[in-house]
This record gives C-alpha cells, sequence and structure tokens, in this order.
C-alpha cells in the first residue's frame, strides 16, 4: 500500500464531512439514513413538481439545489467552470433513466447505500456486492473500448442553465411554495429545515467539485488502475456514519425492519448493480453527473434531466420498492434495464471496430 | 514521440488510453486533455506507473508530457 498522500486525506476528510452532514440532517427531519440521497430527492423533486403522482414522496429537496450551487460556486472560484457537451446526450439520457429505476428497486443511490450500510442495514451491504459487481462489468466493456464519444466546448448559456434551473427552483420553494406539491405523510414529509438543507447540500458540492468524489469511481478505479484514492472517500462515508449512528442510537443491525429498505435480496443486489453498470458507462454515480452539471457540463445535465424522468416513470408505472418488497414490474424494468445497456454498450464497441 | 488526444473524452476514458500506452512502457508520451479532472487522473495514474508528469497549459486545456522516471 502506498502512503496517503494530499489528495487522499482531503477526500476522506470530505467524505467524514459528508457523513456527518448526513446523520445531522436526519436528526432534524430527514427519513433515517436519507440525510443524502441523489435518487430520493431526484423523485421527491419529481413529485414537487407533480411529475409523479406518489403522495408520499413529493418534495423539493433543498440539498439538491446545495449541491448545484455549492459546486457551481466552487468550479466558478477554481476557474473549472466551463460549458461543454455533445458526448452522446440522449444515450446518457436512456442509461441515467435506467440507472434511477435500478436505484428505486433498491431504494436509495449509491451514496445512500453507504449510509444504510453505516445505519446497521444488511440489505445495503448485500446492495453493495451488486454494485460493485455492476461497476466491473461496466469496467470491462470500458477496457474493450466503450465511449459515449468526445464532448465539445459550447456556449456559456448552455453550461450556465443547470445551475439557473436550480436557482429558479429555489426562488419558487422559497417565494411561491403554492406551485409545488409536498407530502403531508411519507418520506416526502420528513425533511430538516430548509436553510439548513440547502446549507449541508451547499458544503457537500463544494467539496465533491473539489475532490471529483465518485462511488462508482472508487470501485472502477480500484478495478481498472488499482489507485484507491476515491474509494477512500467511500470508505470514511461508511466508517462515519457508523460511529455516528451508533453514538446517537440510531444505529440497528439486521436485514428485518430497516428504514426505507426492503429484505428482497436478489432485487437489492440486481437493482444495485445496474446503478454500477450504468454508471460505469456514464462515467460517474448520481451524485458525481450532479456535480459535473454544476460545473457546465451539459451531458451530465442530460443524465440528471434522465435520472428526473426515471423517478417520475418509476412511480407513475409501479416499477419503485416499498417497504414491501420489489414489484413484478419493478423487476421487469431492471432486466431490461440491463438488457438495453449492454446491447448500447455492444453496439458502440462494435461500431469503434 | 507519441501522442494521445484525449481531448473531450470523460473519465475514465483518457486514464484508459494513458495505460494502453505506458502498458507498452515508452521512454516519454505526450497526452492531450481538456478538463480538469483527466489532467489529474492522467497524472495520478502516470506517477504511480513511475513517471515523471510536465503539465503546460494550452488554448484548450493542458498538454501532460510524461517521461520515464
Amino acid at each position: 500500500m502506498k502512503r496517503l498522500g494530499k489528495e487522499q486525506y482531503t477526500i476522506m476528510v470530505s467524505g467524514s464531512i459528508f457523513s456527518v452532514l448526513a446523520v445531522l440532517l436526519v436528526m432534524l427531519g430527514n427519513p433515517l439514513n436519507m440525510g443524502f440521497c441523489i435518487a430520493c430527492f431526484y423523485r421527491d423533486i419529481a413529485g414537487s413538481l407533480g411529475l409523479h403522482s406518489a403522495a408520499v414522496v413529493q418534495y423539493a429537496r433543498p440539498e439538491i439545489i446545495g449541491l448545484f450551487l455549492g459546486a457551481t460556486a466552487m468550479a466558478l472560484f477554481r476557474k473549472e467552470h466551463k460549458s461543454r457537451g455533445g458526448s452522446s446526450p440522449l444515450t446518457r439520457f436512456v442509461i441515467s433513466f435506467f440507472v434511477m429505476i435500478g436505484a428505486l428497486v433498491f431504494l436509495g443511490c449509491p451514496f445512500r447505500m453507504l449510509l444504510r450500510i453505516g445505519g446497521g442495514d444488511l440489505n445495503a451491504v448485500v446492495a453493495l456486492l451488486g454494485f460493485a459487481a455492476g461497476v466491473i462489468a461496466g469496467s470491462l466493456l470500458l477496457n474493450k473500448g466503450f465511449s459515449l464519444g468526445r464532448s465539445y466546448t459550447q456556449g456559456k448559456v448552455e453550461g450556465s442553465l443547470p445551475s439557473i434551473i436550480a436557482l429558479a427552483l429555489l426562488v419558487v420553494l422559497l417565494f411561491l411554495p403554492a406551485l409545488l406539491k409536498f407530502s403531508t405523510s411519507g418520506p416526502g414529509s420528513m425533511h430538516a429545515p430548509i436553510l439548513i438543507s440547502l446549507a449541508a447540500g451547499a458544503v457537500v458540492g463544494l467539496l465533491a467539485q473539489r475532490t471529483r468524489f465518485c462511488m462508482a469511481g472508487g470501485i472502477r478505479d480500484l478495478f481498472l488502475f488499482r489507485d484507491s484514492t476515491l474509494l477512500l472517500g467511500s470508505v470514511a462515508v461508511i466508517v462515519v456514519a457508523l460511529i455516528l449512528n451508533i453514538a446517537t442510537g440510531t444505529f440497528k443491525l439486521g436485514f428485518a425492519g430497516q428504514p426505507v429498505a426492503h429484505t428482497n435480496w436478489l432485487w437489492n443486489f440486481l437493482g444495485m448493480g445496474l446503478v454500477g453498470y450504468g454508471s460505469t458507462l456514464l462515467g460517474g454515480c448520481p451524485l458525481r453527473q450532479t456535480i459535473l452539471a454544476a460545473e457546465g457540463n451539459t451531458d451530465s445535465a442530460m443524465s440528471v434531466l434522465g435520472m428526473i424522468a426515471g423517478t417520475a416513470f418509476a412511480h407513475n408505472f409501479g416499477l419503485a420498492s416499498s417497504g414491501a418488497g420489489a414489484t413484478l414490474g419493478g423487476k421487469v424494468a431492471v432486466v431490461l434495464g440491463f438488457a438495453l445497456l449492454t446491447l448500447i454498450a455492444l453496439v458502440v464497441i462494435r461500431k469503434q471496430k | 514521440m507519441q501522442i494521445i488526444d484525449a481531448r473531450g473524452l470523460s473519465c475514465p476514458q483518457p486514464v484508459i488510453e494513458t495505460k494502453k500506452v505506458l502498458d507498452k512502457k515508452p521512454d516519454a508520451v505526450t497526452v492531450q486533455v481538456d478538463n480538469i479532472s483527466a489532467k489529474e487522473n492522467v497524472s495520478r495514474y502516470a506517477k504511480a506507473a513511475k513517471y515523471e508528469v510536465f503539465a503546460e497549459g494550452t488554448e484548450y486545456g493542458w498538454q501532460l508530457e510524461l517521461r520515464k522516471v
């Protein structure tokens, strides 16, 4: 093992801060093990905008708005904000769509998976195995030459729009909340105060932009390049969440009765497997896509739109799991997702040869 | 000297392309990148593969010269 350098320490400290904020958000009102969940939060936003009508998951999560604003601020400060795009935007939309289907069959994005492990939820450990398997499968395709093509410089307006849209949502949330839908029961009704959620999101946005934090990237880099830098960030999230959950009495080891979770191990494994697979083909997990969109990457902005559409479909067509388990539709959609992503990858690889 | 054009490629592809070339142990190679994560990731990989990295800012981003230590 190499000695740890500054980069490794920075990402471990960042991951630790993410967990502290996540546990804090739960103490202030977020659902258990859901201080952060990019998939759940996009689903709540889709619900709040009326894109789906699942009454229990509707809230314009300020954490997401904070992620955008924090990452944009850091990118501008470091002169890394660049409008770019044109690398298979529609393909990215479709892949991201299925990444969200997988996430909602499991009930969480990679970020929440780490937080669930830290809360003692063993279903998330099963999901982690699936996630790792998905990332490794995606990495093998990347090694075989899978590529979504080059991106190109775009006009300033194009790359600024993601953050401007996030800002617009904040204005509506603060001053015109009557335009939005808000859950009165269920996970969507559970949340920390708006400004605290916003600030926590902004801090994570700043740090994730700075460190290029990515859960899929961690496993991918270890597998492809024997580089553990990114993975150390994810490890820090789990370890610190574990310590804080034990300290605050929210730690509960086991499979059954975990908050916003189900115990169908096969579908936890496959759901998160699809997330890992798709995220690796996209070049990053849902959090990383969000941060890149905030930096002016419009391909990742298309991924964000694909994720929002995916969450809306997941609820409109009964694909998302509940505490009772995965649905038949969700299982079919996950299998279809694997087939479609593999087909896309094989066609792309063949074209290049 | 061999030039790898990794402009516009998203991570990890710039590193994969670099790795393919460095696996053949050339004395030096140039990598063109246009985004900061590609620059950081290629540099980190090159250093781990025992190459020195000289980065030069260009109009599109950076030109990285990797030389065997």
